[in-house]
């Protein structure tokens, strides 16, 4: 109703500051003011205590580009997001198609499968860090194993194995819930008309459920990648980075940087670009998921 | 669910059965984490290194794990931190969003459009890439770090833009501008026309914010960590991650502690299942 009256430029001001004024204000200040400083902190030298800021030019990326660690946290998260997201999605829709398919309890197995998700990667990855450097432990004296000889968490591969055990444990549970609504969304006619038509389950599978699950994968593909990116919590209480920074992903090492190293200007640098790694990703998936969505 | 294929016949009932089977298998693993942190919470330190998988200590329930847990992780104190940052941060978040969405929908002017744009667009930016300048301008420079009212404020900001997002196509698609202008003619100013007409109709939309919202919030910990340095702010990730600290070997505590910050989240669950997981179905679906 606003849209269709003609009013003078105080009243418009007036309704907007109004309205959209508080959310604004403080979107402004906590998101558009630090991104912008943001920028600009990359080309200054702070450390976080002197009062004198100098301007050093492109250094701080320079820097970013050649400090080995930064290199190789990112090169591990990249490792990390690919396995993570391929498992999660694997899992994720597998299960959807299981629950789906006629099974009792669907509600409650959903609401079971999606209960790690209520918690925070925080206590989940000390849930876990107990699991792995204890139980499994344990576990040896029933079945002596050489996997269960040590804590998992104490040796670079099998510690970043446990990040993404934890993580496509947690986030199946998340993406399955939408690809349940993916498979219920699909028209029974459809998949009927097949059958007489002759299709089994597989060719039904291949050619009707997964091209009207497309928007599914997109969403789930999206979710799942921003959010691994991201991952810091559970790196922080599962491992720790450890043992010997193996397992430091992108996030932590970005936050030891600045805050415990105390090279701000180095570590915003490097946030930038695990944003633009990110964003690329993210982007780029998203883009080619929407080509391939079909209409109905 | 109807299964079109259930009327095969024995072969097929065979199939849904040992499907079904399955499933709750993998659940009961799936569930295996906080069974086993249950179990040892109600253990001596010496039973959970040596028998972690047993059952029981022989020296009966240790409920003074959970004794020791809320006494020194101060759970009372940073349970309700934890409440009161939650529920008021969302209170806010809800109310100025739909506002916001509100006149950008309902408005063809530059600078809601301009608004909505920037918001849209920072949305992919991730908390990384602003929690340096963050602490810079909001610790280094202003001071205003350890407050609960910061934090709320800064829940607010970063929130903001993908609340609005979703009251703004739930606001396009839902509410019907007629209802507007009824009211209009019956005399309501702009802000009541959205107090009184607008903001009720759109309780699905902001129940599956809230969801969100209290989810992401009361488990967040990168933020609070960031931003409430004092003991006596702390929410529980935080008021967890010293536990966590102090009692490293401790594990009969540790045990409780987790138990302790898991179980309220889980009662919540068992009433609100179906709406949360409503909640997260739409909410995704809208992003």
């Amino acid at each position: 109703m606003l849209m269709k009256r003609a009013m003078s430029n105080g009243r418009k001001s007036f309704l907007y500051l109004t309205f959209a004024g508080p959310a604004m204000l403080f979107f402004f200040l906590v998101v558009i003011v630090p991104l912008v400083y943001g920028v600009y902190l990359t080309f200054t030298d702070w450390d976080g205590l002197s009062s004198n800021i100098n301007y050093v030019g492109f250094s701080n990326y320079i820097e970013a580009l050649k400090d080995k660690a930064f290199l190789d946290s990112l090169l591990l998260t990249l490792e990390y997001v690919f396995l993570s997201v391929i498992s999660v999605n694997i899992i994720a829709f597998g299960l959807a198609y299981l629950l789906t398919s006629g099974i009792k309890g669907q509600n409650f197995l959903r609401a079971g499968f999606f209960a790690p998700n209520l918690i925070g990667g925080l206590i989940l990855g000390y849930i876990w860090q107990f699991v792995f450097s204890r139980v499994l432990v344990g576990l040896y004296d029933y079945i002596p194993l050489g996997i269960f000889q040590k804590s998992w968490l104490s040796s670079p591969n099998t510690a970043f194995a446990a990040l993404i055990i934890v993580t496509a444990w947690q986030y199946s549970g998340y993406m399955l819930i939408i690809y349940i609504s993916g498979f219920v969304g699909i028209p029974k006619d459809l998949i009927e008309a097949a059958k007489i038509d002759g299709a089994n389950e597989g060719k039904v599978t291949r050619h009707i459920r997964l091209p009207l699950m497309v928007p599914s994968f997109v969403i789930c593909l999206f979710l799942s990648i921003t959010r691994t990116f991201k991952v810091y919590d559970l790196n922080l209480s599962l491992t720790g980075g450890g043992p010997y920074d193996s397992t430091k992903l992108a996030a932590m090492h970005i936050y030891t940087k600045a805050f415990e190293n105390y090279k701000y200007g180095t570590g915003q640098a490097e946030a930038l670009i695990l944003f633009l790694v990110m964003a690329i990703i993210s982007l780029t998936q998203t883009y080619m998921g929407k080509k391939r969505e079909v209409e109905m | 669910m109807k299964n079109p294929a259930a009327v095969g016949g024995v072969g097929n009932k065979l199939i849904l059965i040992v499907k079904t089977t399955f499933v709750a298998l993998l659940l009961v693993v799936y569930m295996v984490p906080f069974l086993l942190v249950l179990i040892n919470s109600l253990k001596r330190k010496i039973s959970i290194v040596k028998f972690p998988l047993q059952l029981l200590d022989e020296a009966g329930l240790q409920w003074v794990n959970y004794q020791n847990a809320i006494k020194e992780m101060f759970f009372v104190r940073s349970f309700g931190n934890s409440l009161f940052i939650t529920i008021i941060s969302v209170l806010i978040l809800v109310v100025f969003s739909a506002m916001a969405a509100y006149i950008f929908v309902r408005t063809d002017w530059p600078v809601c459009k301009a608004s909505f744009s920037i918001m849209i667009a920072s949305m992919i930016v991730p908390f990384q890439v602003v929690m340096i300048p963050l602490v810079y301008i909001y610790g280094a420079q202003l001071g205003m770090l350890n407050s609960r009212m910061t934090l709320i404020l800064m829940n607010f900001g970063f929130g903001a833009s993908m609340c609005t997002f979703m009251c703004h196509g739930f606001i396009k698609s839902s509410i019907p501008i007629a209802l507007e202008e009824a009211a209009r003619i019956d005399g309501c100013s702009d802000h009541e026309t959205f107090f009184m007409i607008v903001f009720p109709l759109m309780k699905p939309i902001i129940s599956t914010i809230v969801i969100l919202e209290v989810l992401g919030l009361w488990n967040d910990f990168l933020l609070p960590s960031l931003v409430l340095g004092k003991k006596e702010l702390y929410t529980l990730p935080l008021a967890i991650r010293t536990f966590y600290g102090t009692f490293t070997n401790d594990y009969g505590n540790i045990m409780a502690g987790l138990v302790l910050s898991v179980i309220p989240v889980f009662i919540v669950y068992i009433f609100f299942q179906k709406y949360i997981i409503g909640g997260v179905v739409a909410g995704a679906v809208k992003s």
